[in-house]
This record gives C-alpha cells, structure tokens and sequence, in this order.
C-alpha cells in the first residue's frame, strides 16, 4: 500500500460494552484534499466511525494512521482534526467571537492575530456581522456557520462533519450544501461528512463510503457508485435499481449475456470476468435502462403492467414478468406512443447501449 | 361520559382534601411559631394576649445567642464549601470520568442519607477523639460536610448530567485538555448549580443537630443554643422569636438555591432563534 493516504484506517473494529459492533474491521484510506461522505442507514456505525477518527472513540482493533503517525491512542485535543457536531455544541456562555476564538486561545496565539483570524473565518461562513452577537440570538442556520468558523479557524489537516445539515429546513440545506463545497474547495481542506442523505452525498462528495451493519460496502466517486454499485446492498440504497436473477448464457467479446427469465440482459465486461455457462448471478439495471415496448422484437420479454406513477419527466411502470420476477421500468413521457395502461402487456428490453452490473451478495 | 365526569372531579376534590390536610399537618405547627413570637404571654398558649415585638427586642444584645450564631456561619460557610468542592468533584468524575471507581464513589458518598444522625454522630465523635483533636468546631465542619455531600452532589450530578456531551467534546475537540475543560466550558456551565448546592449545604448545616450535639466542645451551634434554652420556660417566647427568623432566612435561601439551579438549567436548554427569512 502505498504511503500517501492523508488518514488511514487500518482494520478498525469498535465493539461496545454489551456487544454492539459499532465498526467492524474497517480498512479506509482518505486523501488529501478531498471531499468523502459516509453515507448509510442508521445505525450503520458513520458516527462512530467519525469518533474514532477525532478521538472520541478508541478502537477496541486496529489503527488510524495520519499523514504516517500513529494517532490511535491521542486524545481528541492532541489531534490535528476538529469536528462540527451535530447539534453544533456551541457554547451558550460565550459570544459568536469567543467561541469562533475558543481553539485560537488554547493555541497561544497572540490576541490581535486572534481577532484578525477570528473576524476571517467569520467572513468566510458570511457572518462577519454577528461577531458579538451572543449564541441565543442566532438561527440554526447561523449557529451551524458559527460552529464551521469555530472548526475551520483551528486549520485542522481533516474536517469532521457529523449531519452538519441535517437540522436545517429543505432550503436552507440546499443552499449550506453548495456552501460546505466552495469552502472546502477554496480551503483546500479535506472534509469528512456523515450522512444518511444519499442526494447529498451524490452532489456534493468526490468520493462516497457506504456502510452498512459497521462494515464498509463500497468506496466510490458519485457516477462509479451510480453505475457500477458493487454489492446488491449499495444497489438498494442509491437511486432504485431492478435486482434480477440471471443466468449467464455466453460471451460475446467484451460483452456478457444473461438471461433473467425471458428478459435477455448484457453487460460490458471491463474486468476478465470468470463467468461459466448456466451460472446464476445477481443483476442489477436501473429503470431508465430498461425499455417498455409496444410490440415483440428478438430481445424482449413480455410484462404485465401492474401501476403507473407519474415521476416527473418519466412515468414510473411496476410491471412483472411471466416468471413472476417484479421490474420497475422508467419511460420518458413523451416517448409513451402510444399510451399505455395498467394490465396492458408490455415488450420489455434492456436500452441499447445501456450496461447492467453484477451484484455480490 | 358525564358519569365518569362527575367521579373525575369528585376524585379530583378527594385528593384536594388531601393535600389541604397534608400541607396543613406539614405547615400548621411551623406557622405557631412566629404565631407565638408576635404573643404578649410566656406562655405558648391560646387565647392570644395581643401583638408585641418585645421578644425580638430579647435578641439583641444576647452574648451567648450572638455567639452560637456566628458559630453557625462560620461552621455553614465552612461545611458548605467543603460539601460544593467535594460535591463537585464526585458528580464530576462520574458525568465525565464514566469510569466504575468514579461511579462507585458518587453512590458512596451519597450513601449518608440512609444512615441515621446518631450513627454518624457518636461513629464522628469516635473518629475525631481517635485523631486526636476531639469535639470542635472543625469536627462539626467535618461532620456537616458529610450530612451535607449527597445534597451537594446530587444537585451537582443533575446539573452536568444536563450538559449535552457534546459540549465537552467540542471543548477537546478544540485543543482543550480535561482540565481546561472543566473550568472554561463545564464549570462556567453549571455555575448557577455551584451556588445552589452551596447554599443548599449550608442551610442543612446551619439547621443540624444531632451530629452538632455529639461534635460540639463549649462552643454551641445556634440549634444547640436553642435546645439549650428549652429548660428555661422563661426564654421559650424568644426562642420562637429565634425561630422564626430562622425560619424566614432558611425559606429564603432554599427559595434563591431554588432559583439558581432553574435559571441554570433554562440557560442550557435554549432554542435555536425563530429563523427569519432565508437570506443567504
Ligand atoms: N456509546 C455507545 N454505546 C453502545 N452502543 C453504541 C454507542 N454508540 C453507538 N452505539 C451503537 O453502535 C451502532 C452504530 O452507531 P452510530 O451512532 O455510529 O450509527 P450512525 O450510523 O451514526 O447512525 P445514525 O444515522 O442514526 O446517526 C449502533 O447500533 C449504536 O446503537
Ligand atoms: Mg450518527
């Protein structure tokens, strides 16, 4: 492995008093100035994976290495990594400037150069005006700015955000996500966000870690974790996507062919995928991938509609196969001539060009 | 429904009854004596006699009362402060330390409730003559601090227990040690609680007996003075005038510790503003 990771997480495991598996031998490697999201359901272990990550939590196995150094037994404030919590801790005794000031002070930095730094990373999160203002008086939104000022003015090497949006209202959230972005890229920080918002994760991360039950599923950028899920799991919980039985029927150069009851399936193999006739294998294809023709033609499979729902540009069919295998196909609205309707029967192929992927368990 | 009413309210009026006589059993026999401090008699007797402020005009320029009452305060401040620090550090630990020695130290020293003054009064007065210094002032300090330490921590546990975690976090998480910590973030925080277990302690000092009256030499607390005037009938009319200045200073500074420890924790628990309009 190579040396450069900014932190890495080396076969981390965290178990609580009563048994809990909070991470279960997590292998991670975070690099410098990049964007990482953990995504996953609750419960999932991204908080405690985050606590371990600023030291709140010791690992019961395994070691955080940053930028080469050992950190596994440092306390949080031996660390060079800050955090804004969840519920953003300010604290209600100290005004926005003292508490934006509160790591600077412990720093031993003169207080002029204080001011000056403090009245910066107040700009920056576009509060310069409240610099007096006491924490009662602020909105969430502000308070959530106050708590990024509080963190970014300590320079840490990582930035560790814990559903730093999550209180916010649709909006506000919207608009804190572009922000949360343009600082990091304008600080040239790396940021670690949790959240279980997948949207979010998709638009603002360059890379995504899934995790589930305290393991990690797949890392990926936003389009590979799209296109290229790797496990039925991460298939599930990005977008919606059709997960179908298949057998694999041949090789067609660098294309697999599948056939999942009627419905023939292929897909480009980039990797030298061992596949032998008559294997069975998880397929996934998203709806928009898959076509809902009027007629028969050589590569399609008939479907009864069960429900159409109107999904914006596209009408979204619940439709299932002879073989009794449900399938959710996404049709453009204009593309619907002629209309169809629920118990119609429909020719259902894979759209051409489109890829499917292989799903592990 | 109107059946079930009436039988709600007609159980809503059994329970007012209640409490009437409870507070009344509570209440009534601590409202006779500064009933019988304003009575022109010696005698703590109906009928009334009529309305006089002579046995407040007793207390002053008594040597012995001024005495025991300054002994008091010296002993309440003491104890007190002894209580709050040693009150302070147990809660602490235990919020914050979460280790099982922290804890098993916090449900010790709040052990003392259950163990009846006269144990802990004549097990002192065997400790103190064992270390040598005998009945004092500084046994009944000591003695006080004990009856007075689960009041102090279990005000002091509420209190941090009440802290958001995070808050402690965020204090290390900025680059501040445990003891940094503590006193720029958590003390700060439950300021308002130090002051209410404070006065809390020495309101039970300042009230004691039992243990005052195994640990006291020749200098008497102000209830052992007033336990002492009790054989002279001629002097139970300015005890109850004693007794209901006690009274009144004793309701005040429960009522201000009281206050104190609400004003605190409304602080804690302080909303976000009503966002306004969004602007970004
Ligand atoms: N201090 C703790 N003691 C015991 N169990 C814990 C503790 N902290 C977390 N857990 C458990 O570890 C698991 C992972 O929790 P964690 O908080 O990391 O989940 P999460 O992914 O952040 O979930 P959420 O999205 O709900 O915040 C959960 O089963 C949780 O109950
Ligand atoms: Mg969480």
């Amino acid at each position: 492995m190579p040396q450069d990771a900014l932190l890495r997480l080396e076969a981390v495991s965290k178990c609580f008093p009563g048994g809990v598996v909070g991470l279960d031998s997590v292998d991670l490697d975070i690099e410098h100035g990049e964007f990482l999201s953990l995504l996953g359901p609750s419960g999932c272990g991204k908080t405690t994976n985050l606590r371990v990550m600023a030291g709140f939590e010791t690992p019961t196995t395994g070691r955080v290495v940053l930028a080469g150094r050992d950190i596994t037994s440092l306390r949080p404030f031996d660390r060079p990594v800050n955090t804004v919590f969840q519920d953003y801790a300010l604290f209600p005794h100290m005004n926005v400037a003292e508490n934006v000031g509160f790591g600077l002070s412990l720093r031993r930095v003169p207080a002029a150069e204080q001011k000056k730094q403090v009245a910066a990373a107040l700009d920056m999160v576009g509060l310069g005006d409240k610099i007096r203002a006491r924490v009662a008086e602020l909105s969430g939104g502000q308070r959530q700015r106050v708590a990024l000022a509080r963190a970014i003015v300590c320079k840490p090497r990582i930035l560790l955000l814990d559903e730093p949006l999550s209180a916010l209202d649709a909006h506000l959230r919207e608009y804190m996500q572009m922000e949360l972005k343009r600082l990091q890229s304008s600080l040239g920080m790396t940021f670690v966000m949790v959240t279980h918002d997948q949207t979010e994760a998709l638009s603002i991360s360059d890379r995504i870690v899934v995790m589930n039950k305290g393991r990690i599923e797949q890392i990926a950028s936003p389009a590979a974790l799209y296109d290229r899920p790797a496990t039925r799991f991460v298939a599930g919980f990005i977008g919606t996507m059709n997960l179908l039985d298949a057998r694999f029927v041949g090789r067609d150069g660098a294309l697999l062919r599948y056939l999942s009851g009627d419905l023939p399936l292929e897909l480009s193999a980039d990797a030298n995928a061992l596949a032998t006739d008559g294997q069975m294998h998880t397929i996934g294809i998203r709806p928009e991938d898959l076509v809902a023709n009027p007629q028969a033609g050589a590569a399609t499979a008939p479907a009864k509609i069960n429900s159409i729902v109107f999904h914006g540009r596209a009408l979204r069919m619940h439709a299932s196969t002879a073989g009794g295998a449900a399938l959710v196909i996404d049709a453009p609205r204009q593309a619907m001539q002629p209309a169809f309707d629920v118990g119609d029967i429909v020719h259902v192929s894979q759209r051409p060009g489109a890829s499917c992927v292989i799903l592990a368990a | 429904m109107r059946a079930a009413g009436h039988r709600f309210a007609a159980g809503r009026n059994w329970l007012g009854a209640y409490v009437a006589a409870y507070l009344v059993f509570l209440y009534l026999p601590v409202s006779l004596i500064p009933l019988f401090s304003f009575n022109d008699s010696i005698q703590a007797a109906f009928p009334l006699q009529g309305f006089t402020f002579a046995w407040y005009g007793t207390l002053v320029g008594n040597s012995a009362l001024s005495g025991a009452l300054s002994n008091s305060i010296v002993v309440g401040v003491a104890a007190a402060a002894g209580a709050t620090l040693c009150g302070t550090t147990v809660a602490y630990m235990e919020i914050y330390g979460r280790s099982p020695l922290a804890q098993a130290v916090s449900m010790i020293s709040r052990l003392p409730f259950l163990i009846p003054g006269v144990i802990v009064g004549i097990s002192l007065l065997i400790f103190v003559n064992l270390l040598g210094f005998g009945p004092s002032r500084l046994a009944i300090v000591l003695g006080h601090i004990l009856v007075a330490l689960p009041t102090s921590v279990l005000v002091m546990r509420g209190r941090f227990a009440s802290i958001p975690r995070s808050m402690s976090e965020a204090a290390l998480d900025l680059g501040a040690s445990d003891w940094v910590t503590f006193r720029r973030v958590m003390l700060p925080l439950s300021l308002p609680a130090v002051g209410s277990a404070f006065m809390l302690a020495f309101l039970m000092s300042f009230d004691e007996f039992i243990v005052a009256f195994f640990l006291a030499s020749t200098e008497p607390t102000l209830p052992l003075y007033i336990w002492s005037q009790l054989r002279f009938p001629k002097s139970l009319p300015t005890v109850m005038a004693l007794g209901t200045m006690i009274l009144t200073v004793s309701f005040v500074i429960a009522g201000l510790a009281e206050l104190l420890r609400r004003r605190g924790l409304s602080q804690m628990t302080s909303r976000p503003a009503p966002a306004g309009p969004f602007k970004p």
